[in-house]
């Protein structure tokens, strides 16, 4: 089989000690990373692109160590969302709404573990489906114009209303709010900057993870200091680490349709992980309905978006490998990467460097399983990074935070902005307006105002060409039914939804 | 165990900031993060400065991202005006951002463009079905009706690839540039993919973007808008050979800051031009998929300056400034 021949060079390529060394390495480098809010995927292998250069490594090589790292990254962001209710990185997000209320009631364990094993199931299918389909798959992003892409974010922004189940108004408010941030900056269509004030640092935007660690780590820093530490969330203890192979079991359907919807997401380029993630939490929360008590602490609440975003991160590899485009802000790191190597991604990589792109698939299927083993058994090694008092670690997290903004850009008004949304999350959270919508709105905003006015630019003003073919068509038919359904649905499910909710969590 | 991670990162920088750290050495400012264009300039020329012995240290190079290349010019006018030992990578998108006064107050007159040593020339692509075969066809297209053709590119509106077409179409007489369709997409590979994929009808962008979609056959290129034609694609015609004597290319060079002597900035401009003579760029030009062109001294600072007229004379017919 040609599939298997390949595979075989592949691994003839990656199984040499020094990049099995390599991948180990760049795996425990990554989930530290991920796992220490401020630095992400993108700035981890930033970071580590000059290590490369200086090692003199080859492209094999240097590609095995910065995707272990990537890999590592999206595996490690669970893990300050969970104990800390700081993701570590954005696409992780989602995964602090069920995974942080898990750990408070004292199954932290357990939520490390599944969603340690959602990782793996979510990654392995998609460097798997990378393996078998990525030429042809290649092809959707072919099919996706300007008017799709605005039709599969207003799905995202449609099934929104339903995240937080208390007060659809107020997550309404704050995507606003993010979607009216994301218009900072150049605008692509005319050429002028926009709200800036003048304001060079302005120019290119709000970076998205200077907004993800002020609303989160640097707010959770504001609470510390009012309430002296005895109500903060941090100091959530690691209880006895028991694999919950039932609660496991039970989340499998979850998993596998998660890292299909993950991976579909990923291999569309702009839509990427975050957006992976957040599709399958909202996924599953509407498959399991109100009785599911999404958002209470279950398990299929840090399955689904865990599969869903370390599945998003096989897919953006993708297009990135295939056509050059890259799916997310990470493999645009990549992309670079290969470019200095002399490897120029595009419809001809697969069959004019075999070696490099099946060298690749095969590490990514032995980070897979080195991912797995640090992740599960070994988990600990990095929980102890954050179980630490909260008196040393808080001032740790923000030394961090500050070193991983700067690190981003090398310049102070990041950090003053960083503040800034700090005290934007501190006042959130008092007035209960969820900030996750914030950040969906910075994430998603610049893309998909982009996106509808080149369709206006290429219909000539006429809306009718946002409907025009079939594909925009079902998504808008899907974004409808997201935003109308729960309305109905809700009415029905409320009385038994509250007292299953309830039976679950205790 | 937990602490291999700082030490693996000191490490790790001690390697990288090893070159270079004494104070007197030359640096290059990359206005960029790692990786992209500016930053590749920055390290292989840095690299083959010291290799050929033109400078006595290691080149630094520094990373200063931010406005599209703004805070680094700014910084540079502000705090090193009379730096002898300082260069900033720069391309067309410096020029044609200060063309449009992208950079706040920033004049291109505040430092001094010291060379080009090599570029990546313009293209005009089409989907391989697409019913044009030359440039005329397509020039033709958009005068009998503008609304029929659509350009994608991976600049933002005004910026680069938008003028590409617009120079073109000017040189063929059409002069209502207002009415033709551009959308500013994130890089040539994501234009191409919107062309492809039949959203818009052509692509404008680097040749470096192309060469993978044109080996495997989804794409044809109409016109390459370079002096001659580009050695390894000697099938793509000029646009001059199609009668639209247009000339765009994404140079790849380096300002210095105002304030040096002419002594200084002709020592940069000798130095750049041993660097673009050198074996060693050479190769480098080829893995990149860049074309020779070197221009240095005031030979450059005065091509710059027409290049910089003209970005701002077309900008202002666009509206993109007043």
């Amino acid at each position: 089989m040609d599939i298997l021949s390949n595979l075989a060079l592949g691994f003839s390529v990656a199984l040499s000690p020094w990049t099995l060394f390599l991948a180990v390495i760049g795996c425990f480098l990554g989930t530290i990373i991920g796992a220490l809010p401020g630095l992400g995927p993108s700035n981890g292998v930033a970071i580590l692109i000059p290590i490369t250069f200086s090692l003199g490594l080859d492209a094999t090589a240097a590609l095995v160590l910065l995707t272990s790292v990537y890999y590592g990254a999206m595996y490690g962001g669970r893990i300050s969302s969970i104990l800390l209710n700081i993701p570590g990185d954005e696409p992780a997000m989602m995964t602090t709404l069920d995974g942080y209320p898990m750990a408070r009631a004292g199954r932290a364990g357990e939520a490390l573990v599944i969603s340690g094993v959602a990782s793996f199931v979510g990654a392995f299918l998609a460097t798997v489906a990378l393996a078998l389909v990525a030429p042809y798959l290649a092809r959707i992003a072919y099919r996706f114009g300007p008017a799709e892409y605005f039709a599969l974010y207003a799905l995202a922004f449609a099934t929104l209303g339903g995240m937080t189940s208390n007060n659809q108004a107020k997550a309404a408010l704050a995507s606003f709010i993010g979607l009216a941030l994301a218009l900072i900056g150049l605008d692509n269509n005319s050429g002028f900057t926009r709200f800036t004030g003048g304001n060079l640092h302005l120019a290119d935007g709000i970076d998205f993870l200077v907004a993800i660690v002020g609303l989160f780590a640097v707010s959770e820093v504001f609470f510390f200091i009012e309430s002296h530490g005895r109500e903060s969330a941090l100091g959530v203890r690691l209880g006895k680490l028991v694999i919950p192979w039932g609660e496991i079991w039970s989340t499998r359907w979850t998993m596998l349709r998660s890292s299909v919807v993950g991976f579909i997401a990923g291999v569309l380029p702009g839509a990427g992980a975050s957006l992976g993630s957040f599709m399958t939490y909202m996924m599953e929360k509407g498959i399991a309905g109100e009785k599911g008590g999404f958002g209470t602490g279950v398990a299929k609440g840090v399955a689904a978006p865990e599969a869903g975003n370390n599945a998003a991160a096989g897919g953006a590899l993708v297009p990135m490998l295939t056509l050059g485009v890259p799916g997310s802000g990470t493999t645009a790191v990549l992309l670079a990467v290969l470019m200095t190597l002399n490897i120029t991604p595009g419809p001809t990589l697969f069959a004019d460097r075999p070696e490099v792109v099946w060298g690749l698939i095969a590490a990514l299927l032995i980070a897979n399983f080195v991912l797995l083993l640090m992740n599960v058994p070994m988990v600990r090694i990095f929980v102890r990074v954050l179980t630490v008092p909260p008196a040393i670690l808080l001032p740790g997290v923000t030394m961090i935070s500050f070193v991983g903004i700067y690190s981003l850009s090398g310049s102070y008004f990041d950090l003053l902005l960083m503040v800034g949304f700090g005290v934007m999350g501190y006042v959130f959270r008092k007035m209960d307006i969820p900030t996750v919508p914030v950040i969906l709105g910075i994430l998603l905003g610049y893309q998909m105002e982009n996106n509808l006015r080149h369709a206006m630019t290429l219909s000539g003003g006429d809306w009718t060409y946002l409907f025009s073919s079939p594909i925009a068509i079902g998504l808008w038919v899907a974004a409808i039914l997201g935003f109308v359904a729960p309305m109905f649905l809700r009415r029905f499910l409320r009385r038994p939804s509250v007292a299953e909710a309830d039976r679950i969590v205790d | 165990m937990t602490f291999a991670f700082p030490k693996v990162l000191v490490a790790s920088a001690v390697i990288a900031l090893g070159i270079g750290t004494q104070a007197m050495a030359t640096e290059c400012i990359a206005p960029a993060n790692p990786g992209g264009g500016w930053d590749f300039t920055c390290r292989q020329v840095g690299k083959i400065l010291y290799d050929l012995k033109l400078v006595d240290q290691p080149v630094q190079v520094t990373n200063m991202a931010g406005g599209g290349g703004g805070l680094a010019f700014n910084y540079v006018v502000n705090e090193r005006n009379t730096d002898p030992d300082l260069i900033v990578a720069a391309s067309s998108a410096t020029t044609t951002r200060l063309a449009q006064k992208a950079y706040g107050d920033a004049r291109a007159d505040q430092v001094r463009f010291v060379g080009a040593i090599g570029a990546d020339p313009g293209v005009i692509v089409v989907a391989a079905d697409s019913p044009y075969q030359t440039l005329t066809d397509l020039v033709e297209a958009i005068k009998a009706d503008p609304g029929s053709v659509a350009f994608a590119g991976g600049s933002a509106a005004g910026g680069f690839d938008h003028m590409k077409p617009l120079q073109i179409l000017k040189a063929a007489g059409f002069t209502d540039i207002t009415k033709v369709k551009y959308i500013g997409v994130d890089g040539g590979a994501d234009a191409i993919t919107q062309t492809v994929g039949g959203f818009t009808q052509a692509m404008t962008g680097d040749m470096s973007e192309v060469v993978g979609f044109l080996k495997s056959g989804d794409i044809r290129v109409l016109a390459v808008l370079s002096e001659e034609r580009v050695p390894g694609f000697e099938d793509i015609p000029t646009a001059r050979e199609q009668g639209y004597d247009v000339v765009a290319v994404n140079w790849r060079g380096f300002y210095v800051p105002g304030g040096i002597t002419d002594e200084q900035f002709n020592t940069w401009a000798d130095r750049l031009r041993a660097v673009a003579d050198s074996d060693e760029w050479k190769k480098a030009m080829a893995d990149n998929g860049l074309a020779p062109f070197t221009k240095v001294g005031p030979d450059f600072q005065n091509w710059v300056n027409d290049v910089i007229a003209q970005t701002e004379e077309l900008s202002r017919e666009i509206g993109v400034i007043q």
